[in-house]
């Protein structure tokens, strides 16, 4: 059991390129910490400075008030799970478990009372004789969590654990994970770019973008008062709606009129006739598409200025310029060619500076 | 494999056929003409069927010798064959897995040219550095000697690359797993690349021990004691024969004998130097 902390922790390669630029946060004892970020954000390099596979050009890593800058992974007391899992391929699945238990010396009684007990927390027992290639990717993903705890280590850390899954699996897995964590109650980093598995896993979740830690907080907290607009569009699907005011020609009154960028939810537009509610933000849209996902509606709209542009998106997940997503519960909407306005009460806007780098209320 | 109806699956049977009769029937001649009478032999009337002398030929080679230039027994010389062979395919794979180890997981100075001029040694082999080979060997006094025989033949550019290659194809995880498992560099080798390498050993094995086994060149030049010479050498000073007639069917028994080996270290090894080919297992 213990708490980690990162300080000022850089990492620049030889070549110069600075992978992480200074990243600095704690994660409690026991709290379940996700880095999540769109790929090549440099998480995964954090994760595996922590893990002590990855030296660190300056900053200090400190696990459980030991600083580890010096010290080898293995004397570290953390595990490590792989996106491959990284199961020996040779070893059964008991010796996969039992292998860096017989590593550190520990008496035979002691590594079978561990192996058979995570093996059963794991519904692995029928398969102890196993090598990895007569199981299922779920089941590897099991034995390598069970490599894990099997150490009883002081820290649990996740490299996108999930990824080579499929979808159902995923979710099953997702839900083990966090219940085997609570359980457990160890320390945990977990590495994703998915941010579902994000706001469902994480207690602290830390945003991070291009070597930077763009937000840190409880899961809730980020997704209602995003810090920039990058936190903004990352966190939630689908994504936030980011329009400049004077594009848009929206007129904000009172403190936050200076505002260079506002920030509207999907769920939180909805359709009507008459104007803005008071203080708040009416769009006039075309309907470019509607996709219906049962339990509830998502509408394209074009905003009417724009109207005859083909939209283009500039950025995977983002929403093209000019483009407005409205979600709205049920199966029912208007229909794909119609002018609808959807608004947007005044307390429901993120508002930022132009650049996006500052959040204004 | 695709079935083939009619005449064609005949016409294929008669080319396989054709082919194992072109490569068996010399081997097969050497068999019978080593269970013949050498005077039949030497008169050009030997049958194509096995003669009565197995027995007598085949003990006369092993244990005794024949009475030409060389007589010492084929027992022996299979023996010193033997030996050579199996320290050339260990000791080659012995030293080029360490030194592959060396070049894909350590960083140190002058990594990358040590790696190349191990790479350039594919370009001399024996015969072109044949003069320094036994000067060297020479005056470490390892002439006649089992060390002679086959240090000079151990180290291998060949196998280093092979593994080389095969251990850059291991995920680097399984190293990561490794370090977080306790395990330093010796025990990462011993407790996983090796099991993992256990076909492409096997595989080389194959190829390494034939290769050492068929050895002609070296072991004529540095052995002059006949206790020491090797199988294949001896066949070539047993046809040689100064006033006597040349022993024929012992000849050829020597050649049926030294088939042997090869033959049984295939077979023994086929399927996992099959798998060694073909198969990655990670």
């Amino acid at each position: 059991m213990a708490n980690v902390a990162l300080r000022n922790v850089k990492k620049a390669y030889p070549n110069g390129f600075e992978a992480i630029k200074g990243v600095e946060f704690e994660v409690g004892d026991g709290q379940f910490c996700v880095l999540v970020g769109p790929s090549g954000c440099g998480k995964s390099t954090l994760l595996r400075m922590v893990a002590g596979l990855e030296t660190i050009s300056s900053g200090e890593i400190d696990i459980g008030g030991r600083v580890v800058n010096q010290v080898e992974p293995a004397d570290r007391d953390i595990a490590m799970v792989f996106q491959n899992y990284a199961l020996y391929p040779h070893m059964s699945v008991y010796n996969n478990m039992a292998y860096g238990l017989r590593n550190r010396g520990m008496a035979k009684p002691e590594v079978d009372t561990r192996v058979q007990e995570a093996a059963r927390v794991l519904e692995l027992s029928a398969m102890l004789d196993r090598k990895p290639r007569q199981l299922s990717g779920g089941q590897r993903q099991r034995v390598a969590m069970g490599r894990a705890i099997v150490r009883q280590p002081k820290v649990f850390l996740f490299d996108e654990p999930l990824s080579n899954l499929d979808a159902k699996l995923r979710i099953a897995m997702r839900v083990e994970i966090r219940k085997l964590q609570r359980r457990l109650s160890t320390t945990s980093i977990y590495v994703t770019h998915d941010q579902l598995e994000a706001m469902t896993l994480a207690d602290i979740l830390v945003v991070m973008s291009a070597g930077q830690v763009e937000q840190i907080g409880n899961p809730l907290e980020i997704y209602q008062k995003p810090a920039t607009t990058f936190v903004a569009a990352f966190i939630g699907a689908p994504p936030m709606n980011l329009l400049s005011p004077r594009d848009s020609g929206i007129k904000l009154g009172g403190p936050g009129s200076e505002a260079g960028m506002v920030g509207i939810r999907p769920e939180d537009l909805a359709i009507a006739d008459g104007a803005a509610p008071d203080g708040g933000v009416a769009l006039d849209l075309t309907v470019e598409a509607i996709e219906r996902v049962g339990a509830e509606t998502y509408i394209y709209g074009l905003r009417a200025q724009q109207a005859g542009q083909s939209a283009v998106s500039s950025k995977p997940g983002e929403l093209p310029p000019g483009e407005v997503l409205v979600r709205i519960p049920g199966q029912e909407g208007p229909a794909i060619g119609q002018k609808i306005r959807a608004v947007a009460p005044r307390e429901k806007l993120h508002l930022f500076t132009a650049d996006g780098r500052k959040r204004l209320n | 494999m695709v079935e083939q109806e009619g005449i064609r699956r005949y016409v294929a049977h008669v080319i396989l056929w054709t082919g194992i009769i072109i490569v068996a029937f010399p081997v097969y001649l050497a068999f019978v003409a080593s269970t013949q009478d050498n005077a039949a032999i030497a008169n050009g009337q030997m049958s194509l069927l096995p003669g009565g002398h197995f027995l007598e030929t085949y003990y006369q080679t092993i244990f005794v010798g024949t009475s030409g230039s060389t007589r010492e027994p084929v027992g022996n010389m299979m023996f010193n064959s033997m030996v050579m062979a199996l320290l050339i395919a260990i000791g080659k794979i012995a030293i080029s897995i360490i030194s592959a180890y060396a070049v894909v997981y350590f960083r140190f100075p002058f990594r990358m040219p040590i790696f190349w001029i191990i790479f350039i040694t594919l370009m001399l082999p024996v015969e072109v550095r044949i003069y320094p080979t036994y000067k060297i060997v020479a005056d470490l006094h390892l002439l006649d000697s089992y060390a002679g025989l086959s240090l000079p033949l151990i180290a291998s550019a060949t196998a280093t690359l092979l593994f080389r290659q095969f251990f850059m194809t291991v995920p680097d995880e399984l190293l990561e797993a490794s370090r977080i498992d306790g395990a330093g560099p010796f025990r990462f080798f011993w407790d996983t690349l090796l099991p993992l390498s256990r076909t492409n050993m096997a595989a080389l094995f194959v190829i390494l021990f034939i290769l050492g086994w068929n050895q002609y060149l070296w072991p004529l030049l540095i052995t002059t004691r006949d206790d020491m010479q090797t199988i294949q050498v001896g066949i070539r000073k047993m046809i040689t024969t100064s006033d006597a007639l040349t022993e024929w069917p012992m000849v050829m028994a020597t050649a049926v004998l030294a088939m042997l080996p090869p033959v049984f270290v295939v077979v023994v090894m086929q399927k996992l130097f099959v798998r060694g080919l073909v198969e990655t297992e990670k």
